[in-house]
This record gives structure tokens, sequence and C-alpha cells, in this order.
């Protein structure tokens, strides 16, 4: 028995390592891809030179991202069978076909236009290219759709009748339109936008502290600081929809994310902060607000919520964890609301660019899209526990016959790659975001081929940058 | 014989591997070749000549284990536990190759480094797949539809075989596409390769055909039984028609031949791997049949594919065409 608990947790940590490397990527090439079509829209709109300046800067960016995408994602699609038979040979009749549709309209949709975006430039018409950004930025929301739309049939599943222990699908709209997946498909493209507009505001602040103030960081800091003031609200009124939802189809994992034990009558405080512990069944230290909890999670004055102790023990989620993990969420997304707001008042006085501190905060909170991301993700899926497919297939259940030896070896060697490959991917990225819009575009001023194609770019994705990333 | 939709999907299955052999293995076996050759700019020549459709032809083996997932979970959740030590093995080559691939271009200081992951990434992705072959062929203890043999049940005198085959068969494969997409001096040496590569080819197909035989009674007897004689005899025949040519146009100036007949060859090997298989789809016990989803999975996959796989093969043959030619060096590259 011990040794099946052990390759479970292995088998957990591995995917929840792999899982939370490769979401950083896809999240950067979501949001970075629509915001290029934004820029290569607002250069064919306005003829301006600084979104097309933009638009190359960023999309090298984009390009090692994606790359850095399709690789860790190769190991997920594999992962599936490999750590987790049970899941596979029990629900894989509804997971593989979403995952096949995903590689059939959206990878190939990527990689068929990713070349005429990146080195196409001198190859096809200005519009025909607009196209193939719009394309790309498509492929890469299909890729959501069709993940979310597997992943949150995990969460709540339907359309389905268990024969001789199998899933059989029997209504495949039910499926994919599951209770969760247009919140969760909401949600999460909003935190890819999300994760770009604070990157590219934080990559923005860097160059404005370092004095720099050329058309191309000042533009970009502006738009970035006013996408956030806009997403950072709706992405608020998304997620507090997506908790209603949670509310009604995963009523332990609310109980859990506010560390709530007994179903309190009248109505239901909020635990501020406090340390749920999952032995004493109580959570310890802590500061609540009365009403509070009905207030947010019910919108009313007195709606109740079921405590944790109404599941059996053996039904409940880690408290601790989804508890702290939800609340770093939520407090990203106040900072970045303040980041917004800020930002608004200091444009209405003329002052963006020339406040010191707020480009410091704005540089800190670079960061602060992805951190909410992963905090989000751990949240929902921690949450679903002890279940992979909800009530429907224990995680304990979903493992491979293997043994920890093999388990731990395989973990092992993943983390030393990752942070190998990974690490040096991050690093290019960051080098390229340290160069700034301005010094590619100067270069390419004095040789007179401003935004030519593969002279200046290379004609691969990740070799899509011109200098030397190790010196 | 009828034709189900498992056996759609097994065919549908059987053309995506064989397209990631025949694209993804001349692909490869350039990173095998790389240590061979480092004359002034031939490794640039070397990876250029892949640049554009490397990417397209590892996509086949995405294809692939999610159409294996969707159509036959069973053997998906049986196959990957019986080599998983493989499998992260041959997924963490194929990131270090991935992204040597592209880093390398950039890199100065630490090209070494990068041609080092490329070299090892090939090599470890490769072998590793030679062996999950050569473990699939032999056959995976099945209990209950569930995996239930030996953790190390992977690592054997004809897996090991199988993983150093598949070495020569892609480095083979590579040596065929650089005669053909490179010229000058670098082609010239390329060229030598060319009649003794083939003939370890040959022998490495024959010795695996007759371990196959001499080591498994009931492969023999699809192989000999009943009328399969008559219809597999032509089999080796066309192998060795097709050594035959090779070493007939290695010198010519025919620079495609070559290439072409080696993919022939590929495709009559697979061609007896899918006879000794079928209609097992993990032997000895596992068939389609058993392995696969419930017919409304295998539908409602079947709908999508038969939209997708034109389009996607359509894009391929385009990007194929707009790169053909002769890669040289400094050409305004596609790093």
């Amino acid at each position: 028995m011990l040794e099946t608990s052990d390759v479970l947790v292995l088998a957990r940590l591995q995917f929840a390592f792999t899982i939370s490397a490769h979401i950083i990527f896809p999240a950067i090439s979501i949001g970075l891809a629509n915001y290029l079509a934004v820029l290569e829209g607002l250069w064919l709109a306005t003829g301006k030179l600084v979104y097309r300046e933009l638009y190359f800067f960023w999309s090298q960016i984009f390009a090692v991202g994606f790359g850095m995408g399709v690789v860790s994602g190769v190991v997920m699609s594999y992962e599936f069978g490999a750590n987790w038979a049970g899941f596979s040979r029990i629900a894989g009749s509804v997971n593989g076909p979403l995952l096949t549709y995903e590689v059939l309209t959206a990878f190939f949709l990527e990689s068929g236009f990713l070349g005429i975006m990146l080195f196409g430039w001198k190859r096809v018409g200005a519009r025909l290219h607009f196209l193939a950004t719009i394309l790309v930025a498509l492929g890469t929301l299909f890729s959501a759709f069709w993940i979310l739309a597997s992943n949150s049939w995990m969460q709540t599943p339907q359309g389905f009748q268990i024969v001789d222990g199998r899933v059989v699908p029997l209504d495949w709209l039910k499926i994919v339109f599951n209770p969760s997946f247009p919140f969760r498909l909401v949600h999460m493209s909003l935190a890819a936008f999300i994760v770009a507009a604070t990157i590219v505001a934080g990559c923005a602040a860097w160059h404005l502290l370092k004095g720099r103030r050329g058309e191309g960081i000042t533009k970009s800091f502006s738009m970035a600081v006013g996408m956030i003031l806009v997403t950072a609200p709706i992405q608020m009124i998304a997620g507090d929809a997506h908790g209603l939802n949670t509310l009604e189809h995963q009523p332990a994992k609310i109980a859990a994310i506010e560390g709530l034990w007994e179903t309190e009558k009248g109505s239901t405080s909020l635990n501020l902060v406090g340390w749920p512990d999952m032995r004493q069944e109580r959570t310890k230290y802590a500061l609540s607000v009365p009403h509070l909890g009905s207030l947010i999670l019910t919108h009313t004055w007195s709606g109740e919520i079921r405590g944790l102790k109404e599941f059996a023990p053996e039904d409940r989620p880690d408290s601790t964890i989804v508890f702290w993990s939800f609340r770093i969420m939520v407090g990203m997304g106040l900072l970045m609301l303040l980041l917004g707001v800020i930002g608004l008042v200091l444009r209405l006085r003329n002052k963006l660019y020339d406040t010191r501190w707020f480009q410091r905060f704005a540089l800190m909170m670079g960061p602060s899209g992805l951190i909410a991301l992963l905090a989000g993700w751990i949240t929902t899926e921690v949450g679903r526990q002890p279940w992979v497919v909800y009530g429907v297939l224990r995680t304990a259940d979903a493992a491979s016959p293997l043994s920890s030896q093999q388990v731990g070896t395989s973990l092992l060697i993943i983390i030393i790659v990752y942070f190998l490959v990974f690490g040096s991917g991050v690093y290019y990225m960051l080098k390229l975001m340290a160069k700034g819009p301005e010094a590619g575009d100067q270069a390419a001023d004095e040789r007179g081929d401003v935004g030519t194609g593969s002279q200046r770019f290379g004609n691969r994705p990740m070799s899509h940058a011109t200098d030397p990333i190790d010196e | 014989m009828t034709i189900d939709l498992p056996t759609i999907w097994a065919g549908i299955i059987s053309l995506g591997v064989f397209l990631y052999l025949l694209l993804d293995g001349f692909d490869l076996g350039i990173g095998l070749l790389f240590p061979f050759f480092n004359r002034e700019g031939e490794r640039e020549v070397m990876l250029n000549t892949v640049a554009p459709v490397w990417d397209g032809n590892e996509t086949w083996l995405v294809l692939g284990g999610a159409c294996l997932y969707g159509a036959f979970p069973v053997a998906y959740s049986t196959l990957l536990p019986a080599v998983y030590l493989p499998v992260i093995a041959m997924l963490c080559g194929l990131i270090f190759r991935g992204v040597a691939f592209e880093i390398r271009a950039r890199a100065r200081r630490t090209q070494n480094l990068w041609d080092l992951a490329f070299i090892m990434g090939s090599g470890t992705a490769t072998f590793c797949q030679g062996m999950i072959l050569g473990t699939l062929l032999q056959g995976i203890k099945i209990v209950d539809g569930r995996f239930a043999g030996d953790a190390f049940g992977w690592l054997s005198p004809f897996s090991v075989f199988c993983g150093l085959g598949l070495l020569v068969t892609y480095a083979t494969l590579g040596c065929g596409w650089l005669v053909m997409k490179t010229d000058g001096d670098l082609q010239r040496r390329m060229r030598m390769l060319l009649k003794p590569s083939s003939l370890l080819l040959l022998a490495i197909i024959g010795l695996i055909s007759l371990w196959t035989v001499l080591g498994q009674p009931a492969v023999a007897q699809r192989w000999f039984g009943g009328h399969n004689f008559v219809y597999f005899a032509p089999v080796p025949l066309l192998v060795l028609a097709c050594v035959v040519g090779i070493f007939r146009w290695a010198d010519s100036s025919h620079d495609a031949r070559a290439f072409i007949l080696m993919e022939a060859i590929i495709f009559l090997g697979y061609s007896g791997l899918l006879i000794s298989i079928f209609p097992n789809i993990v032997p000895p016990t596992l068939s389609i049949w058993a392995a696969s989803a419930p017919r409304s999975s295998q539908i409602f996959e079947l709908f999508g594919v038969a939209i997708m796989l034109p389009i996607i093969l359509f894009y391929s043959a385009l990007s194929y065409w707009v790169f053909r030619g002769k890669v040289r060096h400094g050409d305004e590259g596609y790093h």
C-alpha cells in the first residue's frame, strides 16, 4: 500500500511540475499572438511605423515562447498514457478525441501560418500577412478551446455513461460544452491576455527606468497599462461568475478555498487569512468578516455555504493549499487593478512616463500575470482532488502500474532537463526583452532595411532574433 | 476481412507512424551524422536542409500519440507504461534536439554545447524509438487490460539490437537526404557513405527478420503459414532490388534516386512490421477490437481526421515544394 501511494505522489508531482512549466509558454503565446494581431491591425489602419517596430520586437519573443510551448507540450501528450494509464483506459475515450482535435485544428493551423507570420514579409502582401497573424492568433485560441473543454469535462463531467467501468461518450455537444467550460474558457483567455499585458508593461517600465523614451517604449507602456486597466476588472467579474459556477457544481472546492469547515447558519463569514488544518478540521489564526462570505459567494446577505465537514474526509481537497493559492491569485488581481487605476490617474495628469515609483511598480508586476495564472490553476486542479474526473474517477485509481523507482527516476530526469532547456529559453526571452524595441530598429535603419524579412530575422521561430544570446 | 471502424483507425495510425518514420527519420539522421562532419559551415548547411520542415515532421508523432490515445485507449495505456523509461528518455532527447536546433544558430560561445545537445538528443530519441519498436514486436504482457510485465521488460538483446538498427536506418536516410539536398564536397563525402550504409541496413533488416522468425513462432506462422507466404515473398525481393538500385545510382547525377529507394526500403520493412503485428495492436494478445475506444469516440474523431488530414497533407507537401532544391553554404539562410 505504501508503494502505491508513493507512486501516486511521485506521479502527481511530475504532472504538476511538467504542466506548470508547460502552461507558462502557451499563456504567453496566446496573449502575445493576439497583441501582435492588434499591433499589425493598427499599423495597417494608421500607417504609423511604431506599430510595425513593436510587431517585430514582440514577434521575436513570441517565437521563442511558442517553440518552448510546443516541445513541453509533446511531453504532456505522452504523460497521460505513461503515468496515468488508469485515467487513459477509463476516460481516454473522451480526452483522447479532444486532444486529437487540438492537434488537427490548432497545431497545424499554427505551424502552417507561423512561417508566413515570422518570415513572410517579403514573400506575401500586407493583407495576407495580416491574415496569417490573425490565423496564428486564432490557432492559439482553438488550442485553448479544446484543451479547456477536456479539462472542464474532468471538472464537471456530463454527456456520458459508464459501461463495464469505462466512460462511453453519448453526446459530444454536452461533453464539450459542459457546465464549467464557458467560464473556464473566458477566465483563461483573459488570463493569457493579462499575462502578455503585464509582461509588456514590465518590459517597457524597465526601459523607461533606464531613461529610454523612444516611441516604441512609451507606446507599449501606454497600451499595456491601459490593457490592464480594462482587463483586470473584467477578469474579476469573470472570476466571480466562475466561482458561482464552482459553488453549484463543486461545493467542496469552494469550502476548501475559503477554509470553511462548518456550515454556518443564517449567514457565512469570510476568512480573510488563516491556516486551514486538515487534521484538526479547523482554520487556525482565522481573521474573518461576518456576512462577507455570503455576499461574495452567493451574492446575498445571508446565503449559506456548505462547510468541509459535510463532505467525507476522503472526499475533501487540501484546503491549506487552495486557501492560499486562491488568495495569491486574488491578491495579484487586486494589485493589477491598482496598477491600472494609478496608470489612469497618471495618464490624466500627463505623468505616465515620468513617475519612477510607478515604473518600478510596473516592473515588479511583470511576472504577476504568470503568478496569478499558476496560482489559479493550482486552485482549480488541487481543488478537484481527490478526483481526477470529478465524482467519476479518483486520482488514486488513475495511476499506472509502475514502481516508485521508475517514476522517481523519470521525475529527476525531467526536472534536470527542464531546468537546463527551459531555463535557457527563458533566459533568451529576457535577453531579447532587455534589448528593447529601439535597438533592433536603429540597426535596421542604418542598413536601410527596416522591417524586411529573412536578413534581419532568420527563417526559424526560435532563431528569429539577430544577436547571439550568450555574449 | 471486413472493414470496420477499428480497422480504419488501425489504418490511420499506421499511416501516421509511417509518415513519421518517412519524414522524421532523415531529419533525426542528420543529428546522427553530425559528429562526423564539422568542416567550415557544413553543420549549418546540414541543419538548413531540414530547418523549414523538421517541426512539421515531428508533429506526426504528436498526431500518432493523440490518435492512439483517442481510438485505442487500452493500447495507449498498456504500451506506454511497458516502455516507460525509453519513452521518457525519447521525449527528453526530442526536447534537447528541438531547442538545440533553434538556439544553436544564435549561440557563439556555447555553440559546441548545443551541438552536443543536438547529437545526443537525436541519438537518444532514435535509439529509444528502436527499443520501443523492438519491445512491441516481442510482445507485452497484459492482464485484465493492464500492463503486467516487468519494469525493465523493454531491455532485451533484441530491443537493444532494434535500437542500434534504427540508428543505422535513420543515419542512412539522413545520408540519402543530404546527397539529394547538397552539392560539392559535403555531397561527395555523403555519397561515399551511401553504399556501405545501405549494405549495413540490408544486413540489419535481415537479422531482425531472422531473429523475429526464430524467436517468435507465432510471427513465423503469420509470415509462412497458408497463402501468406505467396503474398509476402516479393517483399524481401523488392528490398534487394532497392539496394541494387542504390548501388546502380549511387555515383550517378540522379541525386534523388538513392534517397527515394531508401524510403522505399523503409516502406517495405514497415509493411513487414505491420504484417507481424496486425490484427493485434499490442502483441501477443491485445487485438485492435479489444483495444478500441467506444464507437462514439471513434466516429467523432474520424470526422476530424477525414476533414483535416487532407488539408494537413496538402500543407506539408506544399512546404517541401516551397523549399525544394539544393542548400548551399552562405545561402541567405534559414537562420
